[in-house]
């Protein structure tokens, strides 16, 4: 081939029309403001009824994740994803829904080889290295205040 | 009889004698949808999984193909089928209940250029009289082993196609002088990788492959674009479009007049958000089936240049780095003449 | 006031992912976990906790947050259990969000059917 690899690489990027930039941002922006709103009014609603601040907090995440679940079987989280891209994908919702639509997909393959191997196709990764990186950074405080230094 | 390097002249053509097309909803919505035989309404085909699904749409349409020749099975003598699920498991259930011998072909989504190239070539040599050709996908089943469970959502990039959910069968005869349409040619690709890693832009991996081809017919067969009324690729989409026209201009090859793409066909980018356009061994299938080759019977296009264009990715060589290499089939494709 | 900052504050971090994602290519779920792994790293520097507290859910909500607990469950097992509460913050902290997830999950799946994109 005439053209090499590198310069069709270049050539591809230029052909290519790329997402518009700034519409997706605000729809990011927007979706995911309106999502952490909804944690924000859940948490202040508990918090109201006299309970304390990470309670409401853990409570609050259980509800965003019951009411992710349910939209991703309705079809409507997809939806929601499609138009406000990370908007979606960053709060705690788009983790329960990357939780639940490989488990509602490979249903048909079983509960142990299906649901239970696939529940975590997207999501095993994320509790892998959080659960590893902290991990990693108790280890380097662990031996720093061993040594004293902080 | 060989033609030059990757070609083979058919001194009495195999005719095309049958076809079938059934799509999915999203397609029968599409600009083609009054063209296909059947738009099923239910995506999945009456059967619980979406695997099933896509075998009980070979199994429609290879059935209708048949009904519609008013052949007798048993004088099919071979199969050439393919889907793109790992191990064609669409193509080897759907197709249990024919009993045909089957020859299970995987060329991703230019399957159904290499059915009808092998297809041609085994009815042009004797060594049968009749044999079908068919491909299908399915969105549903491909989405899930390319890409993500459905119910995840995601943004898709413009450079993205969306998988036709389809199924294309020809029933290809020994040369006679009536039928839908005959082969009169083919040129079989090679493997082309020009590097291109981005899984969301198929087009750009399969361009080069498609040039190829077609260049490689031009050149073996001694002809150019004026040969042709049409030439017509599989699922290179908007950006692989361009990108092959470019190509081609560059060898002196001007193909914006007479060049479309089944992809490009099938969907309407604007009311169906399906971005680049259709991908799939259905896609080019299904669009051969149902707009292609009656435009050749009735004589409005005498001569087309057929390329189904296949990415030949899998989710492990996609994770492992590897690079996306192309390939494309071309078959020429003739008016009859009564 | 409280809302209002959640919906910027959630907001910005959402649209700077946007940016990235945009410019990188990366797949969402790379996006996930390196949006739990910065979240972590910031706890462990102090940085995110003070950020937290003032914007409320607008910190806790997006996965930085998870990142976050998971480094503040460390170090709050690792005062009670020393070396050993390395091991265990981790999953304490995140026990609420992982169980319910998968809990909630599961049972989707058993009421729920595949569908398809249109």
């Amino acid at each position: 081939m005439e053209v090499n690899k590198k310069a069709y690489e270049a050539y591809v990027k230029e052909v290519t029309p790329v997402n518009k930039k700034l519409p997706n941002i605000i729809k990011a922006f927007l979706v995911g403001g309106i999502i952490c709103t909804i944690g924000q009014i859940c948490t202040t609603l508990i918090m109201n009824q006299g309970v304390e601040k990470d309670t409401a907090s853990a409570w609050t995440t259980l509800i965003l994740i019951a009411a992710s679940v349910i939209l991703t079987g309705l079809n409507i989280y997809p939806k929601i994803t499609k138009f406000g891209g990370a908007g979606a994908l960053v709060p705690i919702t788009g983790f329960a829904n990357s939780v639940v639509a490989p488990a509602v997909e490979f249903k048909a393959e079983g509960q142990v080889f299906g649901i239970g191997c696939k529940i975590f196709t997207i999501a095993g990764p994320v509790i892998l290295y959080g659960i590893l990186s902290s991990w990693i950074l108790g280890v380097i405080a662990y031996v720093l205040k061993a040594f004293g230094i902080v | 009889m060989q033609v030059g390097k990757a070609s083979i002249k058919f001194e009495e053509p195999p005719v095309i004698e049958s076809m079938a097309s059934i799509v999915g909803k999203k397609e029968g919505e599409g600009p083609l949808g009054k063209l296909f035989d059947v738009v099923e309404q239910d995506d999945m085909f009456g059967a619980d999984t979406w695997e099933k699904a896509e075998s009980a749409l070979q199994k429609q349409t290879a059935d209708l193909a048949i009904e519609k020749g008013d052949v007798r099975k048993k004088d099919i003598r071979y199969l050439f089928a393919g889907d793109l699920l790992g191990q064609l498991i669409a193509t080897s259930f759907g197709t249990v209940d024919l009993e045909i011998p089957l020859f299970g072909l995987f060329g991703a989504c230019s399957t159904m250029g290499e059915a009808l190239n092998l297809g041609s070539m085994t009815v042009a040599a004797g060594y049968a009289d009749k044999v079908m050709a068919m491909a299908s996908s399915h969105f549903a089943t491909a989405e899930k082993q390319f890409r993500f469970p459905l119910g995840y959502g995601s943004q898709r990039p413009s450079s993205s196609s969306w998988t036709v959910t389809g199924c294309g069968a020809v029933i290809l005869t020994k040369h006679r002088k009536e039928g839908i349409a005959a082969i009169t040619g083919i040129t079989t690709g090679r493997m082309v990788d020009m590097g291109i890693k981005d899984s969301m832009n198929m087009g750009a991996a399969m361009a080069p492959a498609a040039f190829h081809t077609i260049q490689q017919n031009f050149d073996d067969f001694n002809v150019d674009e004026n040969y042709y009324d049409k030439i017509i690729t599989g699922d290179l989409g908007q950006v692989g479009r361009t990108i092959l026209l470019d190509f081609m201009k560059n060898k002196g090859h001007d193909l914006e007049t007479i060049h479309t793409d089944c992809g490009i066909e099938i969907f309407d980018p604007d009311s169906q958000d399906t971005h680049a356009g259709g991908s799939g061994c259905g896609c080019a299938a299904s669009t051969l089936c149902s707009y292609i080759l009656p435009k050749i019977k009735d004589g409005t296009w005498k001569r087309v240049l057929f390329v189904p264009t296949g990415a030949l990715l899998s989710t492990v060589s996609f994770n492992e780095g590897e690079t996306i290499p192309g390939i494309a089939h071309g078959v020429m494709i003739e008016h009859i003449d009564n | 006031m409280e809302f209002v900052k959640a919906f910027l504050v959630g907001g910005a971090i959402c649209a700077v992912v946007q940016v990235v994602m945009d410019n990188t290519k990366l797949m969402p779920g790379r996006i996930m976990v390196l949006l739990v792994v910065i979240g972590s790293i910031l706890g462990a520097l102090g940085i995110y906790q003070p950020f937290s507290d003032w914007a409320g859910a607008g910190a806790t909500v997006p996965l930085l947050g998870f990142g976050n607990s998971l480094w503040k469950g460390v170090l709050k097992s690792m005062g009670e259990d020393g070396f050993l509460g390395v091991f265990k913050g981790g999953f304490t902290a995140s026990a609420v969000g992982i169980s319910g997830a998968l809990i909630f999950g599961y049972l989707g799946s058993i009421i729920f059917k595949p569908k398809m994109k249109s």
